[in-house]
């Protein structure tokens, strides 16, 4: 079944189109669109709402995660502010049997794959190395290393596909990614075999320090038809046109299409960690230019010109952002301390004679000071 | 002569049982596998079509289809990265890695990923990926095809590391290595894939696990510790030595993490001395770490410093000098001479 010579035919990438994508402008306004309008018809001024308070949240957790760490609470954290569409909007087209491989920025992701508050706490606080079990809500545990899990979710894909389902695995990365090996990779393997998969690139313009323009001299969305992968190059910053393109790739996906490539135009608002100083590199004249470009405001604004942004409707989100913030909190101080023989836990998921030498050495060498296994 | 032979030759009239060079005992275990659990697939730069530059994997996707004997595009850490996303959903992958020296590229994947998942998810997440290497010198190669990297895995946490030194235990333990749950390097010695033995399919309650080291031979006076490609030359060493009144117990440690430390502890209380061979290089190597761990576990037995009989510590050379760079059988005498503080290279010499 595989392909013997490179094909020569146009891609599909030209039904697709790397026109940027952008459904709801910075104002508020909504851009009729033939394409893509018809894959969010079904989102109505509730279902906008609902996206909007989501959005509202994950801020308000991103706000109470950074302040945290200021506390010294967290070790660290990596602030969303300024993605929250991108990853909102993408994970809410997916089915809770699809399976989500990202990095360790996409906290509103696991949120709406149904992470607990509590459990986006453990690896910031070190408490763990990981918050959830993946195949309680279809969503890996994040990857610290680069580009890693773009492989991660390709080979889940192909299992998908010889399983006979119709879930996808969709992978998340960032602009710096894109030049690891192992994105690359990556594509050339789902191409080749068709993969059910997603490449969802957040472009947020930085990999730490370093502006896009280091990684990429052409829009990164040009780079996966070279692989064979139709892409779609969308304004990150709006909730509708992320879940449109997603739901194309979906779609895509499910039908036997193969693997999709979208990027997710958007900026990084926030450092890259809270360990980070952007004063040392962000021009605050560019950093102003994309606040107005805000995902959040653009939405309040459509709703408002809707008449749906009602006091009282205001004054819910606030309210469950801030329990949603207090929740955090709460579960955060609440995380048990690792017990110290856990260090050796699930190194192996068989017996191993030499951890457990070792760990029963350390429970004698911990017997000295009295401290109970 | 006392030092009789007790390699566990099987009973040939074990049903099941037949020749097989090493290289089709791997062959055999592969496709019991396959066979076994529809759950095994394998993964690889031409092993499909060909059958593998060695033919390993002869035979094995006309039977069982691309989907289980896929042939990959030339990426190592493609192969190894998207082992991790199949074993996430479930299966049991297999991959091969085409020449030791080509592993690298595919390092990031395995001791970030396939090493950690399980302990970074706190037990949720299996990584029941099998990674075959042909390893090791002595068949003339080019640059890169001759190298022996399995202590840069044993010494990460997480993972078995196998080797096998004949086809029988390359026909069991492949498939032992296949069904665990957890991430197994299987170092192959591939200058011995033509190595004929006789070998049994019937595994059973007393096959010997994977883990465990096994006395390839009886001794009284020295202790050899060897795997994979040397436990032939460590054999024929013990028979010379034995020719000059020497008797040498011969392991074949079979896994390398980890270290089945009671067996060749328990010899070395026996002889008092220890001789340990790899063709890996000798710094920070499997021989480094038995002498330290055997030097504490029975410091008081030994009646001389372990000794170590390795490749050296620089790039394995070209091939017209591979011949000095491999341990062979008289390098070894010449280490049990150094144990046994008789006169030996060393002897006279001096900083």
């Amino acid at each position: 079944m595989l392909r013997t010579t490179a094909s020569e035919e146009h891609l599909e990438t030209e039904l697709l189109g790397l026109d940027f994508v952008q459904l709801l402008t910075p104002d508020g306004t909504r851009v009729t669109n033939p394409r893509f309008d018809p894959l969010v018809a079904d989102i109505g001024p509730d279902e906008l709402k609902a996206l909007y308070e989501e959005m509202i949240v994950v801020r308000r957790i991103d706000t109470e995660a950074t302040a945290l760490q200021r506390q010294g609470q967290l070790g660290l954290w990596p602030p969303l502010l300024g993605q929250e569409a991108a990853q909102i909007g993408s994970a809410r087209a997916l089915r809770r049997d699809d399976f989500v491989f990202t990095s360790y920025r996409e906290n509103a992701v696991a949120y709406c794959r149904g992470a607990s508050l509590t459990q986006l706490m453990p690896v910031w606080r070190g408490t763990a190395l990981s918050g959830w079990n993946p195949y309680d809500i279809g969503m890996a545990t994040p990857a610290v290393i680069i580009g890693a899990q773009t492989l991660h979710a390709t080979g889940y894909a192909l299992g998908c596909a010889m399983d006979g389902v119709d879930s996808v695995a969709v992978a998340y990365f960032g602009d710096g990614a894109t030049s690891q090996g192992d994105v690359n990779e990556a594509m050339v393997f789902a191409a080749s075999f068709d993969a059910p998969v997603i490449f969802f690139c957040q472009n947020n313009q930085w990999a730490i320090s370093e502006p896009v323009g280091l990684q990429a001299q052409r829009p990164i969305a040009e780079r996966a038809p070279g692989f064979g992968i139709p892409s779609m190059r969308v304004d990150g910053n709006d909730v509708l046109a992320v879940m449109a393109a997603t739901r194309v790739a979906l779609e895509r996906a499910r039908s036997g299409g193969g693997p999709t490539f979208i990027e997710a135009v958007t900026y990084r608002m926030g450092p890259h960690t809270t360990s980070d100083d952007p004063s040392r590199y962000v021009d605050p004249e560019v950093q102003a230019e994309w606040a107005g470009k805000d995902p959040i405001a653009r939405v309040e604004a459509l709703l408002g010109s809707l008449g749906a942004m009602t006091d009282d409707f205001r004054a819910a989100v606030q309210e469950k952002a801030d329990a949603a913030a207090a929740e955090l909190r709460a579960g955060c101080l609440g995380l048990p301390e690792p017990e110290p023989l856990t260090v050796f836990d699930n190194v192996y998921a068989t017996p191993n004679s030499g951890v457990e030498r070792q760990r029963s050495q350390y429970a004698a060498y911990l017997a000295t000071f009295g401290v109970a296994e | 002569m006392s030092a009789a032979m007790t390699t566990e030759t099987r009973a040939t009239e074990t049903p099941g049982s037949q020749t097989l060079t090493l290289s089709k005992a791997i062959n055999s275990g592969l496709r019991r596998a396959l066979e076994d659990d529809p759950k095994v697939v394998l993964l690889g730069e031409d092993i499909g079509t060909l059958g593998g530059v060695f033919r390993v994997t002869d035979g094995l996707q006309r039977d069982f289809g691309d989907r289980r004997v896929m042939d990959t595009p030339l990426a190592e850490s493609g192969i190894i990265g998207t082992a991790v996303g199949l074993a996430m959903r479930g299966y049991r992958p297999v991959c091969e890695i085409q020449f030791d020296g080509f592993i690298y590229p595919g390092f990031n994947q395995i001791v970030a990923q396939v090493a950690k998942l399980h302990y970074r998810t706190q037990g949720a997440v299996k990584m029941p990926i099998t990674i075959r290497v042909p390893f090791g010198g002595g068949i003339g190669a080019v640059e890169h095809h001759s190298e022996s990297p399995e202590a840069y895995f044993a010494h990460t946490a997480g993972l078995r590391v196998v080797s096998c030194s004949n086809p029988q235990d390359a026909h069991t333990m492949i498939r032992q290595a296949i069904a665990c749950d957890d991430p197994v390097l299987f170092f192959e010695p591939k200058r011995r894939y033509w190595t004929k033995g006789e070998v049994s399919t019937e595994l059973g309650p007393d096959t010997l696990p994977m883990e465990k080291a096994r006395v390839v031979r009886q001794g009284t006076d020295v202790t050899l510790v060897c795997y994979g490609p040397l436990v032939i030359t460590a054999m024929d060493a013990a028979l010379a030595a034995e020719a000059e009144g020497v008797s040498i117990e011969v392991i074949d440690l079979r896994s390398l993490s980890p270290i089945d430390f009671e067996t060749v502890e328990a010899s070395v209380r026996k002889t008092g001395r220890l001789v340990i061979t790899h063709e890996a290089a000798q710094f920070g190597g499997i021989g480094a770490e038995i002498a330290a761990s055997i030097t504490e576990r029975c410091f008081e037995y030994l009646q001389a410093a372990p000794a170590r009989v390795t490749g050296f510590d620089v790039p394995y050379p070209a091939a017209k000098l591979e011949e000095h760079f491999l341990p062979n059988l008289d390098r070894l005498l010449d280490a049990v001479d150094r144990v046994m503080l008789k006169r030996n290279s060393l002897t006279g010499w001096g900083e």
